[in-house]
């Protein structure tokens, strides 16, 4: 049993994160809704992966597509509204959706955590905290009862709930916000999963509370090795956790870069724009907010053009007319832009394979 | 735009925020009590201090930007100042006349001079009502207009918050978020108030609408001279949009100073906490920078900590604050703070 009695959870240090295979990959993933006005496109073509020990930051406004993403990796939209129309999704080399229900199931919750956003619609009301912690454990380590409380209990003490012992038997309306979100955290890491998905997970709490998660997220992802795929709209937040970021527009991953460069240079407009319209504590203060001009669109269809072209200060004659494929231009910096050599580049030898 | 073909409310010319302008609002030892009652009786057993003893004011045409955590007592201190919930003491007086005394008519007549602009534009909007009727609603409750005067008044005021004029029989489920809260700030500018209470407006919205509704909102404070007072948990929008600076923590203002003074050197421990925590985007100062990260979680307003109620989270807290309720005094820069040690 991974689970020696009283043992720190830890697996082998965060080492170098590029020399390790992926642990879990999203492969041009295209998810569509069938809703009542018809076919909505959420998902246009998104990949991504994680290697152990890295923080993977995705970034987007609401509807642009990230929880959706998430949760389509997990294969958990109802279905319908929600249809997967391509792409793949694996977890140590393996295809998730080739996966029975009850690979499925140990995946979920066992080798994959969850931290959803909103700590007091995601924990059930009518049983007490210990039993929803106790539950995955019991169910994926098949621990008894009594070893499932012990190991709750020093689940609680890790994520920093005083008393932990004395709080197993509190519902969750006893906790507050942030501990409440501290609840979510240590029963998304029970079962030591390899990849933690955390959507939101601070949206909801007050920025001291929200320190405190962040602080205690920095330092379990250096006890535990685990790869965290951390969804936010808050690029302050990305800026202090993460090591590489991906920014979504529209269904599709406009931007990917390593944290420090997308930061000091964006390339792609709708990330620059986005780290020009938000204020900050320190430093200059303009007199004027920058905006951008519009809103996102509503997908129809795929996206034919560039989908941020109708907002877009650089759009040409080509942003209306093609839409820019992700193209990596060597040094792990990632932009889906006409006016980038290597999207032009990728275009043109995609073209040429075809 | 059109309004300048408005009315000019009485006194109305933009006043340049600053020492030099007079206060239009002025809150003395304003507190709000909640009372809880228990048992088969259900007597009176104690009381919830949402709001404890607020003194402050706001100068005609500036933005007095309120912060502090969820639960601090920063909207109850705004629906208070405009009535929305019972005052249990304390004076607020708006332009001189004493808000909290008024009643009846004396008190509708007073609330076309303040209005407030809603944080969630999904709730505050009646889903039944057109964009149109929504707008017109403080006229028809205030001002007997004609049909052509409101038609006119209300694409008006469309104009001036930048929504066209042909959606006026629409509903808000039509619009964007961004849109629903133009329609709300369209509603609040209707009766030509000199004083807002904008309650979290932009909370609700995406970062990129967020910038448009702030920039909006300055663009309308120069046009028509307003007075903000400014609540939010955003410390960095506020830095942008306010002149001066209070912040609360259970029930009670900390620290209040000029932007300037509040972000360069907070005083207060708690200010240092609370900006310190606020997630900069910059990976590069997010690394180097110290960070104050309180413990634990703010107490009960039912029982809170005696003395100095931000001890029991206090990094630097002495004997002393425990036994004593630290003064809200002035320090020799200008800036108010209540704690025993600032300097």
């Amino acid at each position: 049993m991974p689970l020696a009695d009283g043992a720190p959870l830890s697996r082998a240090p965060a080492a170098d994160p590029a020399g390790e295979a992926p642990v879990l990959e999203v492969d041009r993933l295209e998810v569509v809704f069938d809703t009542r006005g018809g076919a909505v496109h959420a998902i246009n073509g998104v990949s991504f992966s994680v290697r152990p020990g890295e923080l993977l930051g995705v970034v987007g406004e609401s509807g642009s597509g990230k929880s959706v993403t998430m949760m389509s990796a997990l294969d958990l939209l109802p279905s319908p509204p929600a249809r997967r129309t391509g792409g793949a999704i694996r977890y140590q080399g393996r295809d998730v959706s080739s996966m029975g229900p009850k690979a499925l199931r140990k995946l979920r919750g066992g080798d994959i955590g969850f931290v959803f956003q909103d700590p007091m619609t995601s924990l059930n009301p009518v049983f007490t905290v210990g039993y929803q912690i106790c539950e995955p454990l019991r169910a994926h380590l098949g621990l008894s009862r009594k070893q499932a409380r012990k190991r709750a209990a020093e689940l609680l003490a890790m994520v920093g709930i005083p008393s932990p012992e004395a709080r197993l038997d509190d519902y969750p309306h006893q906790f507050s916000g942030g501990m409440r979100q501290r609840v979510m955290v240590a029963i998304a890491l029970s079962c030591e999963p390899r990849v933690i998905i955390a959507d939101e997970p601070t949206t909801a709490l007050d920025v001291t509370i929200q320190a405190q998660i962040l602080d205690l997220v920095r330092d379990l992802r250096h006890r535990t090795g685990a790869a965290i795929v951390w969804v936010t709209h808050d690029l302050g937040v990305i800026a202090g956790i993460a090591d590489r970021v991906a920014v979504m527009y529209a269904g599709q991953i406009v931007e990917e870069a390593p944290v420090a460069a997308i930061f000091a240079g964006p390339r792609h407009p709708y990330a620059a724009a986005l780290l020009e319209t938000i204020p900050d504590v320190e430093g200059e203060r303009p007199e004027r907010l920058t905006t951008i001009p519009g809103q996102p669109p509503i997908l129809r269809a795929p996206p034919a053009a560039c989908a941020f072209a109708p907002r877009c200060a650089h759009a040409f004659d080509r942003c209306h007319a093609q839409n820019p494929p992700l193209a990596d231009d060597g040094t792990g910096h990632k932009a889906a832009c006409w006016l980038r050599p290597e999207t032009v580049a990728a275009a043109e030898a995609g073209e040429g394979a075809r | 735009m059109s309004l300048d073909a408005m009315p000019p409310a009485a006194g109305a010319a933009p006043a340049p925020a600053g020492s030099g302008s007079r206060a239009l609002l002025k809150v003395e030892d304003l507190q709000v009590l909640f009372p809880i009652y228990k048992g088969l009786l259900r007597r009176q057993v104690g009381s919830v201090r949402a709001v404890d003893g607020l003194s402050f004011e706001v100068r005609k045409g500036e933005t007095l930007g309120l912060v502090g955590e969820s639960g601090c007592g920063k909207s109850t201190t705004g629906r208070a100042i405009l009535r929305l919930t019972d005052i249990t003491g304390g004076r607020v007086e708006l332009d001189g006349v004493d808000v909290a005394a008024l009643e009846g008519g004396e008190l509708r007549r007073m609330r076309r001079r303040m209005q407030m602009i809603f944080q969630d534009p999904h709730a505050s909007l009646n889903p039944r009502m057109t964009v149109a009727s929504i707008i017109a609603e403080p006229l028809d409750e205030h001002m007997a207009l004609g049909r052509k005067a409101r038609q006119a008044r209300v694409g008006e005021l469309m104009d001036a918050v930048g929504l066209r004029e042909d959606f006026a029989s629409r509903y808000p489920h039509e619009f964007s978020g961004g849109q629903r809260q133009r329609i709300g700030i369209a509603r609040a500018l209707a009766l030509d108030p000199d004083f807002i209470v904008c309650d979290e407006p932009i909370a609700a919205l995406d970062v990129s609408i967020q910038a448009q509704v702030v920039n909006l909102l300055e663009d309308l404070q120069k046009k028509l001279g307003l007075t903000y007072l400014f609540i939010s948990h955003d410390l960095s929008m506020v830095r942008h949009l306010a002149s001066r600076v209070a912040v609360m923590y259970l029930g009670k203002i900390v620290e209040l100073a000029t932007r300037e003074q509040l972000y360069a050197s907070p005083r207060h421990p708690y200010t240092q906490a609370l900006l310190s925590a606020v997630p900069s985007p910059d990976p590069a100062r997010e690394a180097s920078r110290e960070r104050v990260i309180l413990t634990g979680d703010v107490p009960s307003p039912a029982n809170p900590p005696s003395g100095c109620r931000f001890r029991t989270r206090c990094p630097v807290a002495q004997p002393r604050c425990a036994a004593e309720v630290p003064e809200f005094r002035k320090l020799e820069d200008g800036r108010q703070v209540a704690c025993h040690f600032a300097e």
